[in-house]
């Protein structure tokens, strides 16, 4: 049996065998969870969402996630309260934690702020996304996804266009991705790729035609309209014309590729209504299998024996 | 269209290493045999040409011309402006971004192109902005640009001061394959001055523009070059540090071309005493330091572009007080003779003077011209090199006149152009067009 994880911060962190348990887990959760039941592992406990940045659908997933393990849910958006008064990262989390909570999620801005609070805090802090770095349960639920769709990971072809440089959720993929042996590329105008792709393990392209026609799973992300990004892309219309995957591109695809985004999506920017909408696309099973993959790390965090004897009670072996 | 047989003329063509008496047979638009003298029989073309005494080129090509349409068609329009250009030898121009509206969107460059098919004397490719409106903020839309026909971006004369954008815009260009033309001067630095920073602007009390200027810039671009790894093209460098930056960085193997105007190889700020606004122009006239250095770089290598600058204006813009003048001069029709000199004065080969004008532009643009292979478009330049000439105001064919060159005796002149198989210019006449 493996050592229980004591944070849950980040992909790189995990290995394989580690991974797999994860997606198990939330396998074995899901047709408790399709019944409309719950899986009571959590009673009693408290978890605390610390968004210091806004979220809708990760910190609701949460919530429903720790509702469901029957645990209590409160959440903190912090952009509103007290860093505006000048409170430091670590007095807000010492704060939270004399309210006695059994785990910190955390969303944050800057890269690293999970690990950095996990080293003053004695709770388990699970990564709801830092800055560019991780996003590791938005790999999780797209692992899920992938796993449902195509059966496993393995051997895959995933092709990522969009913002690479600016994206958490990409780099959690990568990692989690070739983990799990499957190859990726990413794609998208060089402003918007990392120096050296290579060194993250993937291949990468600047165009996506050359990439869709032997991609198993293509994830479309977000392309972000602010100002600041008019020095990286000129305009919506030019990434649509030459980024989007829109229904020509789609063309490219093999019959049974799937099509994932991590949301909300911009309908007519980085992926169009058609496909969006389409056969292609799995972007409404990866929202259900957030909530199953959330329950599966806090449960796995919070409570790991418990976990583990409800699994050998459903016969699940992991 | 006629066959054509050009004969009795010297063939140089920097591309095939070819500098000898030949003939050669246009077809069908394109070069269809090339061969020595007496060897392709007069029957296969319909039309002979004698080009005795002349050399037979590949049509020149020029990266840097402002034909200033849309909007400021009281300076130039590319009609005109692609006559002076036939006239002066080149078959091929690139057109800067800095018209009215700027041609920072693929429906601009789309007009451009439409309107040059349409009007056109000989071959014009639009350079597409970096930044919309030339303001340095935002990305243009590069790409949309590049497939309506733009074959390269820059702002030109206003350079980009941001570095981080001017970075993204390398970054950006990568995709579609452009290389990034810079005006490098810093533009805070260069502030009011209208002339170069010297003791001639000190006794002549003109505010200067100090050689640091550019080669700021040219550093930056440099750094930004080795950081991207895309292809930066310094336009119109004038200083000799500027250039130990460009031989620097071509010594470290990075993608930095350089090209310099006839007058920045051909005058110094001396000529600036008259407070002639024909002298005018950014960069400014430098020093004879900077003039030898140029010339020495270009028959080196260093230095891979000749190119104009042709900036018409119109009297109103140029006759006013020195500091109030906008910069620039017209150029297409005398480039030639003028950078032909350092060839007849032995400071720069045959060879070098013409790879500049040809193979240099044709690879910074990736265009298929600038080359007498067979089976290459048909875009050729006859010219005279020892023809002697006054250029007047009455062989002005650009709509503006504002050249420092009016009443100069020059060497070399052109006789014929032929663009894409078709004679577009003989004896002093604009035939296509």
């Amino acid at each position: 049996m493996q050592k229980p994880l004591k944070h849950f911060l980040g992909i790189a962190d995990l290995d394989a065998a580690e991974i797999r348990k994860l997606l198990q887990i939330a396998k074995a959760f899901a047709p408790v969870v399709k019944k409309g039941e719950n899986i009571p592992l959590l009673q009693g406990r408290t978890i605390v969402n610390l968004f210091f940045e806004a979220s809708t659908r990760t910190r609701a997933s949460f919530e429903l996630a720790t509702r469901t393990l029957a645990a209590s849910a409160m959440s903190l958006s912090i952009p509103d309260s007290s860093v505006k008064k000048g409170e430091t990262l670590i007095d807000t989390a010492k704060n939270i934690e004399a309210m006695k909570p059994h785990c910190l999620v955390v969303r944050h801005a800057s890269a690293g702020s999970p690990l950095f609070l996990s080293k003053f805090v004695s709770v388990p802090v699970v990564n709801a996304g830092d800055g560019f770095h991780e996003h590791p349960t938005q790999a999780l639920l797209d692992a899920l996804t992938i796993e449902e769709k195509l059966g496993s990971i393995e051997k895959k072809r995933v092709v990522i266009v969009g913002d690479i440089a600016h994206s958490r959720v990409a780099r959690s993929n990568i990692y989690l991705l070739r983990k799990m042996g499957a190859s990726v590329a990413v794609c998208g105008p060089p402003t918007l790729l990392p120096p050296s792709p290579e060194v993250l393990g993937v291949d990468y392209a600047y165009r996506p035609e050359k990439l869709l026609k032997d991609a198993d799973v293509v994830m479309a992300l977000r392309i972000q309209l602010e100002r600041q990004n008019k020095m990286q892309i000129p305009s919506v219309a030019e990434y649509s014309k030459f980024w989007g995957i829109n229904k020509e591109r789609v063309k490219l695809l093999k019959p049974g590729a799937i099509i994932l985004h991590p949301g909300p999506i911009n309908r007519g920017v980085e992926i169009d209504t058609e496909v969006a909408d389409g056969k292609h696309s799995v972007i409404l099973d990866q929202v259900s299998n957030g909530v199953l993959v959330r329950m599966a790390v806090l449960a796995s965090v919070c409570a790991p024996e418990k976990t583990q004897e409800w699994l050998k009670s459903r016969g699940v072996n992991v | 269209m006629s066959s054509w047989l050009i004969r009795g003329g010297r063939i140089i063509d920097p591309s095939q290493k070819w500098d000898s008496e030949g003939d050669l047979l246009i077809e069908n638009g394109k070069i269809s045999a090339i061969d020595k003298p007496g060897k392709i029989p007069a029957s296969k073309a319909e039309k002979t040409f004698d080009a005795k005494g002349a050399w037979i080129l590949p049509g020149l090509i020029d990266v840097h011309v402002h034909l200033r349409e849309p909007g400021l068609e009281y300076k130039e329009t590319i009609q005109t402006g692609t006559r002076a250009a036939i006239a002066g030898g080149f078959t091929s121009v690139a057109c800067m971004a800095n018209t009215s509206p700027v041609n920072d969107t693929p429906y601009i460059t789309a007009l451009i192109r439409d309107k040059a098919k349409a009007t056109a004397s000989c071959r014009v490719f639009p350079i597409g902005a970096v930044s919309k409106g030339l303001q340095g903020q935002e990305l243009a839309e590069i790409g949309g640009m590049v497939a309506e026909g733009a074959v390269a971006i820059s702002d030109d004369g206003m350079p980009v001061m941001n570095s981080y954008l001017m970075r993204k815009a390398m970054d950006y260009a990568k995709t579609f394959g452009v290389a990034v033309i810079s005006h490098a001067e810093d533009a805070n630095l260069v502030g009011q001055g209208a002339m170069n920073e010297s003791a001639l602007s000190n006794e002549l009390g003109l505010r200067g523009n100090p050689a640091a200027a550019e080669e700021i810039m040219v550093a930056r671009e440099i750094a930004l070059c080795r950081l991207t790894k895309t292809p930066i093209h310094i336009a119109h460098i004038s200083t000799m540090v500027a250039l130990q930056h460009v031989m620097r960085a071509k010594e470290d193997g990075l993608p930095v071309t350089a090209e310099v105007s006839p007058h920045h190889l051909t005058l110094t700020e001396e000529a600036v005493r008259g407070y002639d606004t024909n002298y005018k122009m950014a960069p400014p006239l430098r020093q004879e330091r900077d003039v030898e250095a140029l010339k020495k770089a270009l028959a080196e290598g260093y230095v891979d572009v000749i190119a104009t600058d042709h900036a018409p204006h119109g009297i109103t813009d140029k006759a006013v007080e020195f500091d109030q003048a906008i910069n620039g001069i017209i150029g297409l029709q005398t480039a030639v003779p003028l950078s032909l000199k350092l060839v007849h004065d032995g400071v720069v080969s045959r060879t070098r003077w013409l790879e500049s004008l040809t193979t240099g532009p044709a690879k910074l643009l990736n265009l298929p011209y600038g080359t007498l292979k067979v089976g290459a478009p048909a875009d050729i330049t006859v010219l005279d090199p020892n023809h002697e000439w006054t250029f007047t105001a009455d062989q002005v064919l650009s709509k503006s006149a504002n050249s420092p060159f009016l009443g100069w005796k020059l060497k070399g002149s052109t006789v014929a152009t032929w663009v894409g198989g078709r004679l577009a210019y003989q004896g002093g006449e604009v035939l296509h067009i």
